[in-house]
């Protein structure tokens, strides 16, 4: 039951796993940063899961009196930084890929690295 | 100003230290400067070595007189700061250096004139800066200081060694500079260190500074490291750059490969051995045995590579390896003779050798001849040259009338004071072994018949600077034998007694 | 105006930034980034008279107190380290302009110099802050900025090498990211004084999983070997200015964030007894040098050689950090300053040959002893340092290392530091080979560099001799940061 219960844990480990085994096998300069948003989604997963409390409400404050349950506002805080962090370094590595395509006329690893492997040994 | 500890706090002397060390220095600005004028720029050579003796000599009443002139340069480590100080083992060598800096300057004039190098404007500037660090080695205040001057010799000789500039040259230069960095970066520096982790500081202190610190098993490697770790004294297997060496003009050869930096590197023995770990340590670990027995088989091993080596220079730059190992030898006795001998040979290999290098090199400008064999009959057109070679030989065989017949003598005391004589037979055995591969050199070119007809025929010398140089030390070789004095009490106060 | 010391020398290069890139004028750009480059190693080097006479500054960021807000927390180490990284900046931006304007196209220089002023405010706030979420997006300011300072090379290669790095250092980043995560779960802290505090009480395995992300993750930042594959091509490829900087800065606020989490964070008790990180770093450290020596020697191209060198440099440092001593880690802060100066001064050096001949391929350097004798000179002499002759800083740092070894009583180690030296040799002189014995290529006229590209240089190749020959300062200051970070743990 225990396990089952942390199922949010499980699906952070599943997507980052995921996310991890296409950034390693893909050559595809494209796929490549798939992989990358998905393992770095995957953490955002993880900090959102450990800022949930069972029964917490949104962390807003109200005059009622009785006592209210809040869930922990600062790892979703920390999220958003980090969010923004995954999206600037997907826009960073597009443009990247943008201009590899414009150099390279391709955007597969294998070719890459043997036109490079070429103009070395020029 | 005589605040100790202060940077350039001067200590009473410490200005003529500090001067011998500016004053190449400031030569070599000097020679830059006089680039374009070959005549000024030698000049200028000239007139910095004169004056460097003359700093070098005016410190002699105060070293006697037990004074060490010390002064600070810097402080690299917390702890362990560069410190020049003058003791009467480094005052011998700074002596001898700087003098034969005259004579040889002296001698280059002719020679790379009369060889028509090129790039001589280099030259004269890294052999003042090469002068430079030689005074620093023989300066040192402590080892880190020693060790400092010691790299900047290997690598202020390197572009005079690779002078020439040709794949030749460029190979000799990796020898040289592999072996010399290579042991004093992989062992020396090794040693340093734990010498340091040991015993906390690194000064030079009569009697050593590891006494106590050490244990006596460890004493033997401790030791090694540093004999196999100065490369510059070419104990074998790390002999090898100095007939690698050979490749540079015979002037460097001459200063450089007879007398500065394989000096520098016995040098730093006798130094290790009397101020770090002290001889008493030696002799009672029995540290040196075996390292005795390395350097007993070098002198006798080198002395056999001299035989069948046909090229002059190379022939004199193994016996030079076998001659500096009778210092190693001496300073691994670790009695007072064997330090008295390795002292004194400092002084008498220094004059001897040089005199055969400027032979060589007086030869190969007048007469353009490299190898022995083509050497016979030769004496009749270069009788000078060859009168001094064979007072340049005697001395470094050590018989009378020249001065090396002292040094191998206390030598001998030291090693059967040491209790070893199978040491003692090597040395006589080397001894007769050069008499016979220096000694044939005169003998072929004044008996020996002309293979072809010498042309021109009648006298046919070096330039006037050449012979000139060749007369100074030939002619201090034999007076060394009859006035061995200054150098005696030198060392005397050294070993004590 | 001082007591904001802290948060201004953040503050200041991140508000210039946007600024740089809105000036069209490149030489303005320049000029700007030069003066905020200035005004940010004054700042630092205020900072860190500060911290040695008064000790630590805390400061808190919008007033906000210490566990709830976040603090920037100054003492010894990172005052050390800022100073490192301002000086490094100051002289890389006046050689820059030149040297930039001969590599990089004129369209994008302004934003170049905007990008260089990011990651100077990233590696800066990296080592101010005593937050570990904030050192986690310092670190990707510096990062995503220097993947585009790396692309804005001429050689297409540099796109590819720049992307390869971006993939890399991402991973790494969401490492780190998942490590503090771990560690915010267990304490309910992001304060790195207040985590010190509390993580000796969780006894969960959470915490050794966080160290072990945080070290993998940090690794591949640093370059250590395994992980260390992004970087040569890295530095090939970038401008010359920018390897000069990030060689210079990069890897050795990395080594900082290794020190500080092992020491300060997580404490020696657990690094150490627990964790036992040297035992496993100790030997990557190690091969480190031996593997980044042994292929620095084969390199054709000189900034890849001198690439493969930072690798094995990086080596010697995390050596220093993982023998367990003050000595060693003094060895390892030391030759965190020293590398700084020696490769930068190689890595000027080398971009002056681009500057002139226009490729660093062995080859090229045929004759230039000759030709450019001040640039070759500050080579050499910076390969001097790298070996580590005396009366170099680099004989400093392994001085340090080697005494640390032998005290430690390990007599391989301080072996292998030496072989180390030795291949170091080899590989630099390969390079003086070539251009003292070698003619120069025919049907080519080659100068020496511009005075604007040889003063910079040789004011590191000065700093390499004046540090080496007085390193009572920087010894000092190292010993004390050294002595802090370990404490009573030995």
């Amino acid at each position: 039951m225990r396990v089952l219960g942390l199922y949010n844990y499980w699906v952070f480990i599943f997507l980052m796993m995921v996310g991890f085994y296409i950034l390693i096998s893909r050559r595809n300069l494209v796929k490549k940063i798939l992989g990358l948003n998905i393992f770095q989604t995957s953490v955002f997963i993880f900090y959102i899961s450990m800022g949930k409390i069972t029964g917490g409400t949104a962390p807003i404050l109200m005059e009622t009196g009785a006592p209210v349950v809040y869930s922990n506002p600062v790892p979703h805080v920390l999220i958003l930084t980090a969010i923004v962090v995954g999206v600037s370094t997907t826009a960073v590595a597009l443009a990247l890929v943008v201009r590899i395509k414009e150099a390279y006329g391709t955007i597969e690893g294998d070719e890459i690295s043997a036109m490079d492997n070429s103009q070395e040994s020029l | 100003m005589n605040v100790p500890g202060a940077p350039f706090g001067f200590l009473p002397g410490g200005t003529a230290v500090l001067l011998a060390l500016l004053l190449p220095l400031f030569t070599t600005v000097l020679i830059g400067w006089f680039r374009d004028r070959p005549n000024l720029r030698e000049a200028a050579t000239l007139a910095g070595g004169v004056t460097l003796f003359c700093v070098v000599l005016s410190l002699f009443p105060e070293v006697m007189a037990g004074g060490r002139p010390r002064i600070l340069l810097a402080t690299p480590l917390p702890g362990i700061p560069l410190v020049l100080e003058v003791e009467p083992l480094g005052y011998l060598f700074s002596l001898v250096a700087s003098f034969l800096w005259i004579v040889t300057s002296l001698y280059s004039i002719g020679y790379m004139r009369g060889h028509h190098e090129k790039n001589q404007t280099r030259f004269y500037l890294f052999f003042a800066v090469a002068i430079t660090a030689t005074m620093g080695v023989a300066f040192s205040g402590n080892l880190l200081t020693l060790f400092l001057f010691y790299e900047a010799l290997t690598l202020s000789t390197f572009p005079l060694v690779t002078h020439h500039q040709t794949e030749e040259a460029r190979k000799a230069g990796r020898v040289y500079l592999g072996i010399l960095l290579g042991t004093s970066v992989g062992l020396l520096l090794l040693g340093i260190v734990w010498a340091y982790a040991l015993a906390g500081t690194l000064e030079f202190r009569a009697g050593g500074i590891l006494q106590g610190h050490i244990a006596p098993g460890a004493v033997p490697f401790l030791l090694a490291l540093f004999v196999f770790g100065v490369g510059k004294a070419a104990v074998m297997p790390f002999h090898r750059w100095l007939p690698a060496a050979m490749v540079a003009p015979t002037p460097v050869s001459a200063l450089l490969h007879a007398v500065a930096v394989v000096k520098a590197g016995v040098f730093t023995i006798l130094k290790v051995s009397l101020y770090t770990f002290g001889p008493e340590l030696i002799a009672e670990t029995g540290a040196g045995d075996v390292l005795l027995w390395v350097a007993g088989a070098t002198i006798i091993l080198a002395s056999l590579v001299a035989f069948t080596k046909d090229n002059l220079k190379a022939r004199l730059a193994y016996s030079t390896v076998s001659q500096l190992s009778y210092i190693v030898l001496g300073a691994l006795v670790a009695n007072r003779w064997g330090i008295m001998g390795g002292g004194m040979h400092i002084v008498m290999h220094a004059f001897g050798k040089i005199t055969l290098f400027f032979g060589a090199g007086a030869i190969m400008v007048a007469a353009h001849r490299t190898k022995i064999s083509q050497m016979n009959g030769l004496g009749r057109t270069m009788p000078f040259t060859f009168a001094a070679f064979f007072v340049g030989s005697l001395s470094i065989i050590g018989l009378p009338p020249a001065g090396g017949a002292w040094s191998k003598w206390y030598l001998g005391m030291g090693t059967l004071e040491a209790g070893h004589w199978g040491l003692l037979f090597v040395l006589m055995l080397s001894s007769l072994l050069s008499l016979v591969y220096l000694l044939e050199i005169p003998l072929k070119a004044f008996f020996g018949r002309p293979d072809q007809p010498l042309e021109p025929a009648g006298i046919h010398e070096a330039p006037l600077p050449m012979l000139v140089a060749m007369g100074v030390t030939s002619l201090v070789s034999l007076a060394l034998f009859a006035y061995p004095e200054p150098f005696y009490r030198l060392l005397a106060l050294v070993v004590g007694g | 105006m001082t007591e904001h010391l802290p948060a201004l020398q953040v503050v200041i290069p991140l508000m210039a930034a946007p600024i740089a890139s809105l000036l069209r004028w490149r030489r303005a750009a320049w000029a700007w980034a030069l003066m905020v480059s200035w005004a940010v190693l004054f700042m630092a080097v205020s900072l860190l008279r500060r911290v040695l006479e008064e000790g630590a500054i805390s400061y808190p960021i919008g007033g906000w107190a210490a566990p709830i807000g976040i603090e920037y927390h100054i003492d010894a180490l990172s005052a050390w380290v800022l100073v490192i990284v301002a000086f490094i900046a100051a002289v890389v931006l006046p050689y820059s302009r030149a040297s930039v304007e001969r590599e990089v196209d004129p369209q994008r220089i302004p934003l170049l110099y905007s990008a260089l002023l990011l990651c100077l405010t990233g590696l800066l706030g990296i080592t101010v802050t005593g937050d570990v979420f904030n050192l986690f997006v310092f670190l990707e300011i510096s990062s995503i900025s220097s993947y585009a300072l790396i692309a804005t090379g001429r050689d297409r290669r540099a796109l590819h090498a720049a992307y390869k790095y971006l993939i890399m250092g991402s991973i790494g980043a969401t490492f780190i990211v998942i490590g503090i995560g771990m560690m915010y779960v267990m304490t309910g802290t992001l304060n790195m004084a207040d985590l010190a505090e509390r993580l000796p009480a969780v006894s969960s395995r959470t915490v050794p999983v966080a160290f072990a992300f945080l070290t993998v993750g940090i690794s591949l930042k640093l370059a250590l070997f395994p992980l260390h594959l992004w970087l040569p091509d890295a530095y090939a490829f970038a401008p010359s200015a920018v390897t000069a900087f990030l060689a210079s800065t990069a890897t050795k606020v990395a080594v900082y964030m290794l020190v500080r989490f092992f020491f300060t964070v997580f404490g020696p008790a657990f690094s150490l007894d627990v964790m036992a990180f040297h035992r496993v770093l100790l030997p990557l450290a190690i091969l480190a040098i031996l593997s980044g020596s042994m292929t620095a020697i084969y390199q054709r191209d000189v900034k890849r050689l001198l690439a493969y060198s930072s690798v094995a440099q990086i080596g010697y440092m995390v050596l220093g950090i993982s023998l367990v001593s003050v000595t060693a880690l003094t060895g390892g802060l030391l030759h965190l300053f020293n590398h700084a100066l020696m490769k930068g001064a190689l890595f000027m050096a080398m971009g002056c040959v681009m500057y002139q001949v226009g490729s660093v391929r062995i080859e090229a350097m045929q004759g230039l002893g000759r030709r450019m004798p001040w640039t070759m000179a500050a080579f050499v002499v910076g390969g001097l340092s790298l070996i580590g002759v005396p009366g170099t800083v680099g004989f400093i740092s392994k001085w340090y290392l080697v005494l640390g070894a032998v005290e430690k009583g390990q007599w391989i180690v301080a072996g292998l530091i030496l072989l180390g030296s030795l291949m170091a040799l080899v590989y630099v002189w390969r390079v003086v080979e070539v251009a003292y014995f070698r003619e120069p290529q025919r049907n080519r006229t080659v100068g020496e560099a511009p005075l604007s590209l040889l003063i910079p240089t040789w004011v590191l190749v000065a700093a390499n001799v004046f540090f080496g020959l007085d390193a009572r300062l920087t010894a000092g200051i190292a010993t004390r940061a050294a002595e802090l970070l370990l404490g009573g743990a030995l």
